[in-house]
């Protein structure tokens, strides 16, 4: 079970498990050629993973979206525990004033692992544009219902 | 970018705390203006304005009964924001699923050992 919520006006909190023990969830989630392979889901094809995995290190993602548009992000690495927490900043380059902070956890419990990704924006508004950024209808602004919205993935 | 007026967008519509009280206290049955007054803790003439907006977008509705008029939630017109908040998560819920392939063959690749 997966869910997606907003716990507060500035957070997004994404949650899922994975049949998998943590220290693969953690590989695949911070090797570049494994990230290369799912992180685009089904919106495009990934030409750029690169992950310098340290304090003070950076990644960047760049995507090609099926209708020929680059979509990129990039960030720095703040805190690592590996196979645990990974904080990071992410900026969508598309809005690079809008910088947010995610923190990663990977908790496992018998062979399984819950994956929590916190998203804090700096703002109400950048997180809701971060939620829009991958809409085809272009942005809404003034949204403010889904505080208490946690959508059930499957 | 131009900020659609409030009356005619159903995203600004809700983004007033008051206006989505009043959706959460109409779902599900039907209110008067003075029923709204007591929880909301706000003027009737207030109320009235935030049920005027709420009505133009089309998130509520009324009709007559007898002497009053009774406003109930019109679920449909939500859609929109609900629509906004699957798309984000489907494109989550496609980018798990890949992930859940590549688990699969790191699984196999241990050679099928659950347990470090």
């Amino acid at each position: 079970m997966a869910t997606i919520a907003l716990p507060e006006d500035e957070q997004i909190l994404i949650t899922r498990e994975f049949d998998a023990p943590r220290h693969l969830v953690y590989r695949a989630w911070t090797t570049p050629d494994l990230v290369k392979r799912w992180w685009s889901g089904n919106r495009g094809e990934m030409t750029v993973a690169e992950i310098d995995l340290q304090v003070g290190g950076a990644w960047r993602y760049v995507m090609v979206t099926d209708d020929g548009s680059e979509v990129a992000f990039h960030g720095e690495y703040r805190e690592i525990i590996p196979n645990e927490r990974i904080v990071s900043t992410e900026v969508y380059e598309g809005m690079p004033e809008g910088e947010a902070l995610d923190t990663v956890k990977f908790t496992e419990r018998d062979g399984r692992t819950t994956l929590s990704i916190l998203v804090q924006h700096a703002s109400k508004e950048a997180r809701d544009a971060h939620i829009a950024s991958g809409m085809e209808g272009g942005m809404q602004e003034g949204m403010d219902l889904l505080e208490q919205v946690a959508v059930s993935l499957r | 970018m131009a900020r659609a007026a409030t009356t005619t967008d159903v995203f600004n519509a809700v983004a007033e705390p008051r206006r989505r009280e009043i959706l959460d206290l109409l779902a599900g049955r039907e209110l008067s203006v003075n029923e709204l007054v007591r929880p909301l803790g706000i003027s009737q003439p207030l109320v009235s304005k935030h049920l005027r907006v709420l009505r133009e977008v089309g998130a509520v509705e009324v009709r007559e009964d007898g002497r009053q008029r009774l406003y109930r939630l019109n679920g449909p017109a939500l859609k929109p924001i609900y629509d906004w908040v699957k798309r984000y998560e489907r494109s989550w819920s496609e980018r798990f699923g890949r992930l859940d392939s590549v688990l699969d063959e790191l699984k196999e690749k241990e050679g099928g050992g659950r347990d470090e």
